[in-house]
């Protein structure tokens, strides 16, 4: 078993999480995805700490973030595939 | 794992089972705080839980106040209770109430002799109790004795992915062998409040809940002045990684694992529906929230945290827990259990569920929790609104 970088929690995910300390800008990941046992790969772009989001797909703006797979937010900038998913670029859509 | 069959507690009168012998020296009101720590500096064995209210309060926020002061009296984590009021009616109120489990308690109202002669006369009394209470032994108990309370604090996402489905894997474990299990925090379940609307196990659980969810939700948006994502999430959170409300309410959610709710309760309210998982409307902060639990008669708290939350509580024991690997390292001395294996895939949830059933009853058992020998006691009353 490859070392694991990040954890998506569901198939539908379009996020997943940094479970390592920092994945760097430009990092080959692996990817676990805890609902089926399977695994996927992903190109960084960004820094991102432990903790924090990568995009797993290409967003615009007014796009869904889906986690648990279920509905977290909408894309207020887009963001690209392996960029850092966060308050800069997602918002409630609570409150 | 097969799951130790019992634990061991003090039996009280009234058949509830303690996790801890506290004796308490509960004062009624604000002003009576500085004589309830004297008596409680006098008389090892015995301490004071002061706190900020019960003075001019009012209807249902008078109500709450009585709710959760019997209900901290009435736990079974106390042996018995010295009650130390300005005035003789709302402090008997109190001290009838906690009299019907059973339990040594004994009211003092300092108006009219000061404090110095009500000091004595409540040491002398919480001196019998101390002593009364210090041949207590703990004895073999079922499992199903355990009152479970949770909620989660300083969140982040690895709270969602190991320690709160931790938590979830204990209760789905746990749960058939007759355990009292409670959860709460309304507002943070913000976003997943229509799929934990589908977790009452009837369809008069899942209305109540939503209408509980509805009512704190139009309070909350009533009373924002701002953009309520400066609150909720933290800055805490946002540190660590959570986005928005709906992500942590997600996370949160995982904390009752498979489970369904056959109840809602308010704050402060007793279960009454025998063994199984309740709902109760507290607020989502965490002072608030296990005091309410606590005086609703849960007697072991499970707490997991992500950023490193330090809370504990006057009478209930915290066991915390957390998947973050830099905060296990960091805020050691905050930890119970460090559950980050889970990030490595080097622990899976049932070992995780395992090992937290094995660290819950130690501490029910009398092993002191992280947040007990550093002295964490906290006590906050929830207060609906101002005071007459």
């Amino acid at each position: 078993m490859a070392n694991t970088d990040i954890i998506i929690h569901d198939k539908k995910d379009n996020v997943g999480v940094i479970v390592i300390e920092k994945v760097n800008k430009g990092q080959d990941c692996e990817c676990w995805i805890m609902e089926d046992d399977s695994s996927a790969k992903i190109k960084s772009i960004s820094d991102i700490p432990l903790g924090h989001k990568i995009a797993m797909i290409d967003f615009k703006e007014g796009d869904t973030i889906i986690k648990y797979g279920h509905d977290i937010g909408k894309v207020v900038k887009s963001i690209k595939q392996g960029e850092h998913v966060h308050v800069h670029n997602v918002k409630t859509k609570k409150w | 794992m097969e799951i130790p069959k019992s634990f061991l507690g003090y039996k009280r009168e009234n058949g509830r089972v303690g996790t801890r012998n506290h004796v308490v020296i509960l004062p009624v009101d604000d002003i009576s705080n500085a004589c309830a720590e004297a008596v409680a500096n006098n008389i090892k064995g015995t301490f004071a839980i002061p706190h900020a209210y019960g003075r001019l309060q009012f209807g249902a926020d008078l109500e709450l106040f009585f709710d959760t002061m019997i209900g901290t009296g009435k736990n079974p984590n106390v042996a018995a209770c010295v009650v130390i009021g300005i005035e003789p009616k709302w402090t008997k109120r109190i001290v009838d109430a906690i009299a019907t489990t059973g339990k040594p308690v004994e009211g003092f109202s300092i108006e009219g002799s000061g404090d110095i002669k009500t000091i004595m006369k409540a040491s002398q009394k919480a001196q019998e109790f101390s002593q009364w209470a210090s041949e207590k032994q703990r004895e073999e108990c079922p499992l199903s004795d355990l009152w479970i309370s949770v909620k989660c604090g300083e969140s982040d996402t690895t709270s969602g992915m190991a320690a709160n489905p931790a938590v979830g894997n204990l209760m789905d474990k746990l749960e058939p062998l007759g355990v009292h299990l409670c959860f709460g925090e309304t507002s943070e379940l913000t976003g997943a409040e229509k799929v934990c609307a589908t977790r009452g196990a009837t369809p008069e659980a899942s209305k109540k809940f939503m209408k509980t969810w509805s009512d704190y939700n139009d309070f909350i948006l009533k009373e924002a002045t701002n953009d309520l994502s400066e609150s909720q999430p933290t800055a805490g959170n946002i540190a660590g990684g959570l986005t928005t409300i709906e992500e942590k309410a997600f996370g949160n959610f995982q904390k009752i694992g498979s489970r369904k709710f056959i109840d809602v309760l308010t704050p402060a309210e007793e279960p009454k529906k025998g063994p199984g998982l309740y709902f109760m409307d507290t607020s989502s902060a965490a002072g608030e929230c296990l005091t309410l639990q606590a005086a609703a008669g849960f007697n072991i708290h499970l707490f997991p945290t992500g950023q490193g939350n330090i809370i504990g509580n006057a009478i209930e024991p915290v066991v915390k827990l957390t998947g973050n690997p830099s905060t296990a390292v960091n805020m050691k001395e905050h930890i119970d259990l460090d559950v980050s294996k889970i990030l490595k895939r080097e622990m899976n949830m049932s070992q995780a569920g395992d090992e937290l059933i094995k660290t819950t009853i130690r501490a029910a058992s009398g092993r002191l929790t992280c947040a007990e020998v550093l002295g964490h006691k906290e006590f906050i009353m929830t207060k609906l609104f101002r005071s007459a």
